[in-house]
């Protein structure tokens, strides 16, 4: 190996880790906020990848016709209650978003000549169908049983995997799909190429973590999050609904997760089960952090993805147990230092 | 003749006569179902009793498969291994021996951890041992491994479905009678404390994390055996059956069935394996397309039953049948568990000095000191987050003190584990009674006479180990006489009244032997002739020569009862000595009644 290739895996390595550090960082918001393991998560990057991709090829996204499902179901519990209870306005509300909003993204698709718009218009349609199913699913997956035993949380998730994967072949079939690149920019640096999408992926991963840290630090809704993390209990008995917290949560984390896929589509051949081995590598980098630090988990998510990078270049074949069998040190390393007998919850 | 045994027998009948009554295709599925079911059982014992999720079960069948796989059809050993291969059987022994050591390897690092990251670490290494069957070439890589021989068993070649059905079910049905007797045990009562009552079983000398690792290793085995099976049946391995989406509906058959329950395996792999059959019929030209479809229904339906019947369909299903509640018996023959001699009352048992205890910046104990003798009771009272509590915990070893000491028996213990401080003959209750809601009074007593027992985990699953249960049961009846709950000896622990599950746990502390009793709160929720009777209780205990250390509010109840008091207030200790003279105080009068005017 010599520097140019040490280089442009170091890019590679870099680039992939930007993006497993922002699913680590989803990860372990949602673990915090809710205790949920949020095992799809690597379903909503697949699902955000494929959407675009489906959306440039002149179709229209059959993901939008699971949005308008998980609404309908949706408006169907929470409308439905508030019609009985005489909230018109609430029972207004959860239609609006939940019914009118879908069928409205549906009719939009149908009118626009989606594969002709702008890729920002694209991009901006792909979040719109994708990341509202985050706090619907919450509300119809785990609000029911939010106060159960984070295990059992844990097999719900892996279930609900389990379905958006089989989901995922459905609508976008079997075969992979890369989408164009946003810019075709790319420049020397020295010895090393820079593409245009690898600015991308930098520049919007560390935005975001920057908006992520603002909203958590200045904004009401962002402490509220934070209160709940720290002590769910406490956080309920000064006003947070844990429901509200529940799908704030994972209206933040099926964003993150659809915008890693929308950024990553370009580099790598998106199937519809790829979502998984992506997501399982934000979660090492999240276990590196102890599930706990945002920081540590940034940083294990940057050595994962180098890791990967050069695995792939000295033992290409056992890249993907190279980087699995990682979180047996690092399980190691937390194991020895902790130490007393903890009542599971 | 009982319902049960009935219900059972046909069932055994019917499965006898499978080979002979159905079509190849049925037998072929039952096979599977019988191969599930194992790993299912595993998943039983391990995550619905013990509280511990794995999703790479799959890759210890795997790990099984491919070690007969292998061994079998290698032709260029090396010598000191090719014996190995030469049969089946002992290429099961090989592949048990090698899933144990992985294992207890993966077990050491994993269970130590809050449950959380086991399932994280089993999704993890379930990959890694996927892609590592499906890489390496002396593995056959992705097409695996063909011409494995079938097994042989005294001279009769099983190479037919109808012929290995047999051998199946009878590893199936051996596997769940060793799981049943396994949990009707003392190594069954402490794995069955593991889910919810770790800090308890502790307390009463349960090596918990020794009890995890059984677990996972039993679980890991019952995959292992199921691995080998499958090899001979198909006669051919590749990855495919081993990755992690096979270990996730491993645990999906655990829980539609029922987790919690030896049969629940059973259900569980008959439903999922029959359901995923009819879906992939179904789906695909339902849908129009081909693919895994069956997985959008597992899915949903898995979250369904975790929505409304998170014990499975197990509970369900036995309702169907009738079957009368079976009490244990008390055999009053029994010869007695053996008794420690209690030290000559004057003794000093115990003596913390200058303990201190802090949390971040608030100090829950302040160099706090006290005593406790043989044959006498110390009361350890004070306002409401004094730091009873707190010290409670540091002599127990529940929790380390930041500096000071404390002396049992002569010998230092802070900083050791509770279960050595209980085996050294200390035993606790708990302000919040820890007990396991859905056993009956007497076996949680039961856990308490955990370190007078020895018998380990091939003894209980083999029933070698009756004689001395008898002699653990008839102590706890003894002790749960004694306190006087035996009305109510056979009832789930949880239907009791909060005051008579206090009783319950001095009942099990005593079924320790101690020679040292810590009591938080004992009188709290009793009535005022259950007061009456846990004084005489204490007072008899006293003059057996028990020392007892005891934190409680009722001053009443305190007062007439015990020896010595010492009174505590904001972590520290502000008076101690006599009944008589702490209630006249002026320091105690002012932390009880705000002052005096």
């Amino acid at each position: 190996m010599d520097m140019s290739i040490a280089l442009i895996l170091g890019q590679d390595g870099i680039t992939n880790g930007a993006i497993y550090a922002l699913l680590a960082l989803a990860l372990v918001l949602v673990f915090a906020v809710t205790r949920v393991i949020f095992i799809q998560q690597g379903e909503f990057v697949a699902y955000g990848a494929l959407t675009l991709a489906m959306m440039q090829s002149g179709a229209t996204p059959a993901t939008v016709w699971l949005l308008v499902a998980m609404g309908g179901l949706v408006t169907a519990f929470d409308g439905l209650k508030a019609l009985k209870a005489g909230q018109m306005q609430r029972a207004g509300m959860v239609a609006g978003w939940n019914l009118a909003y879908p069928l409205a993204l549906v009719a939009v698709l149908s009118a626009l000549p989606v594969n002709e718009l702008p890729l920002v218009l694209q991009v901006v349609l792909t979040l719109a169908i994708v990341v509202p199913m985050g706090p619907m699913m919450y509300r119809l997956m785990y609000q029911p049983i939010a106060s159960a035993p984070v295990l059992i949380l844990l097999i719900v998730s892996v279930a609900l995997h389990i379905a958006m994967v089989g989901l995922g072949l459905l609508f976008f079939g079997a075969e992979g799909h890369r989408t164009p690149a946003f810019s075709e920019l790319s420049f020397d640096l020295g010895p090393l190429m820079v593409t245009g999408q690898t600015i991308w992926v930098l520049v919007v991963s560390v935005l975001l973590i920057v908006a992520l840290y603002q909203f958590f630090e200045r904004t009401l809704y962002g402490k509220a999050l934070r209160a709940t993390a720290i002590n769910r209990v406490g956080a309920q008995l000064m006003g947070i609904s844990p429901a509200l917290a529940g799908k704030l949560t994972f209206f933040l984390a099926a964003f993150i997760g659809a915008l890693s896929g929308v950024l990553i589509a370009p580099i790598t051949t998106i199937y519809y089960d790829t979502g998984f081995l992506i997501g399982l590598k934000g979660f090492v980098a999240a276990i590196i952090g102890g599930l706990a630090s945002y920081p540590i988990a940034a940083l294990g998510a940057i050595a994962v993805g180098l890791l990967e990078a050069f695995a792939s270049f000295w033992a290409s074949a056992y890249k993907e147990v190279i980087v699995f069998t990682l979180i047996i040190p690092v399980l190691l390393w937390r194991s020895l230092t902790s130490h007393h007998v903890e009542e599971e919850e | 003749m009982r319902t049960d045994r009935l219900v059972l027998g046909a069932f055994l009948a019917l499965l006898l006569m499978v080979p002979a009554i159905l079509s190849p295709y049925y037998v072929t599925l039952l096979n599977y179902i019988g191969l599930y079911a194992m790993v299912a059982l595993g998943l039983v014992l391990l995550t619905g009793v013990g509280g511990l999720t794995s999703f790479g079960q799959a890759a210890f069948v795997g790990l099984g498969a491919y070690t007969t796989a292998a061994l079998t059809t290698a032709t260029d050993l090396p010598a000191w291994l090719a014996w190995v291969g030469a049969s089946p059987w002992l290429t099961l022994v090989a592949g048990l021996l090698i899933t144990a050591a992985v294992a207890v390897l993966l077990g050491s690092l994993t269970l130590k951890l809050s449950g959380h990251f086991l399932p994280l670490g089993t999704i993890a290494w379930g990959i890694s041992l996927y892609f590592l069957f499906g890489t390496m070439q002396s593995l056959g890589g992705h097409t695996g491994i063909t011409g494995i021989p079938p097994i042989e068993l005294f001279g009769w070649t099983l190479d037919g479905g109808g012929e290995i059905f047999y051998l199946i079910w009878a590893f199936l049905l051996l596997g769940m009678l060793t799981t049943h007797n396994l949990l009707d045990s003392r190594e069954g009562r402490a794995i069955r404390a593991l889910k919810g009552g770790r800090v308890m079983a502790e307390a009463m000398g349960v090596d918990t994390g020794r009890a995890r690792m059984i677990i996972f290793v039993i679980a890991a085995l019952l995959a292992c055996a199921s691995g080998w099976l499958y090899a001979h049946m198909q006669r051919f391995v590749n990855p495919t059956p081993f990755g992690v989406h096979i270990g996730i509906e491993y645990l999906f058959m655990a829980v539609v069935g029922g987790a919690g329950y030896v049969w629940g395996a059973i259900v569980g792999a008959g439903v999922i394996t029959v359901l995923k059959q009819w879906l992939q019929d179904w789906l695909p030209s339902l849908l129009g397309a081909s693919g895994n479809f069956e997985m959008i229904v597992f899915g949903i339906l898995m979250v369904l039953v975790l929505h409304r019947a998170r014990e499975g369909l197990w509970p369900i299903l036995k309702k169907l049948v009738p079957m009368r509640t079976i009490h244990k018996t008390i055999d009053a023959q029994a010869e007695p568990l053996p008794r420690r001699t209690l030290p000559a009352p004057g003794t000093l048992i115990l003596e913390a000095k200058d303990v201190t205890r802090r949390f971040g910046g608030l100090v829950a104990n302040n160099n706090m000191s006290l005593e406790v003798k043989a044959g006498e009771i110390l009361a350890l009272i004070g306002p409401n987050g004094a730091g009873k509590s707190t010290m409670f915990n540091q002599i127990s070893g529940v929790d380390t003190p930041t500096s000071g000491e404390v002396l049992f028996l002569g010998k230092p213990v802070a900083g050791r584990d509770s279960r050595e401080i209980a085996r050294m003959g200390m035993s606790r209750t708990f302000q919040h009674v820890k007990l396991l809601p859905t056993m009956s009074v007497l076996e949680n007593v039961a856990i308490g006479a955990h370190l007078r027992s020895h018998k380990g985990v091939l003894s209980s699953a083999w029933r070698l180990d009756r004689a001395e249960e008898a002699r653990i049961l008839k102590e706890a009846a003894h002790q749960i006489e004694r306190v006087g709950l035996k009305d109510h000896m056979f009832d789930e622990a949880g239907s009791l009244a909060l005051g008579q599950q206090r009783i319950l746990e001095i009942a099990r502390a005593l079924c320790a032997d101690p020679c040292l009793l810590l009591l938080d709160e004992p009188a709290a929720g009793l009535r005022y002739k259950e007061k009456q009777a846990l004084a005489e209780l204490l007072k008899r205990l006293r003059s057996e020569g028990m020392a007892t250390l005891i934190v409680e509010h009722d001053m009443d109840f305190v007062m007439n009862l015990v020896d010595r008091v010492v009174v505590m207030e904001f972590g520290q200790k502000i008076a101690e000595g006599l009944p008589e003279e702490v209630q006249q105080n002026p320091a105690v009068l002012e932390a009880y009644l705000g002052g005096v005017e």
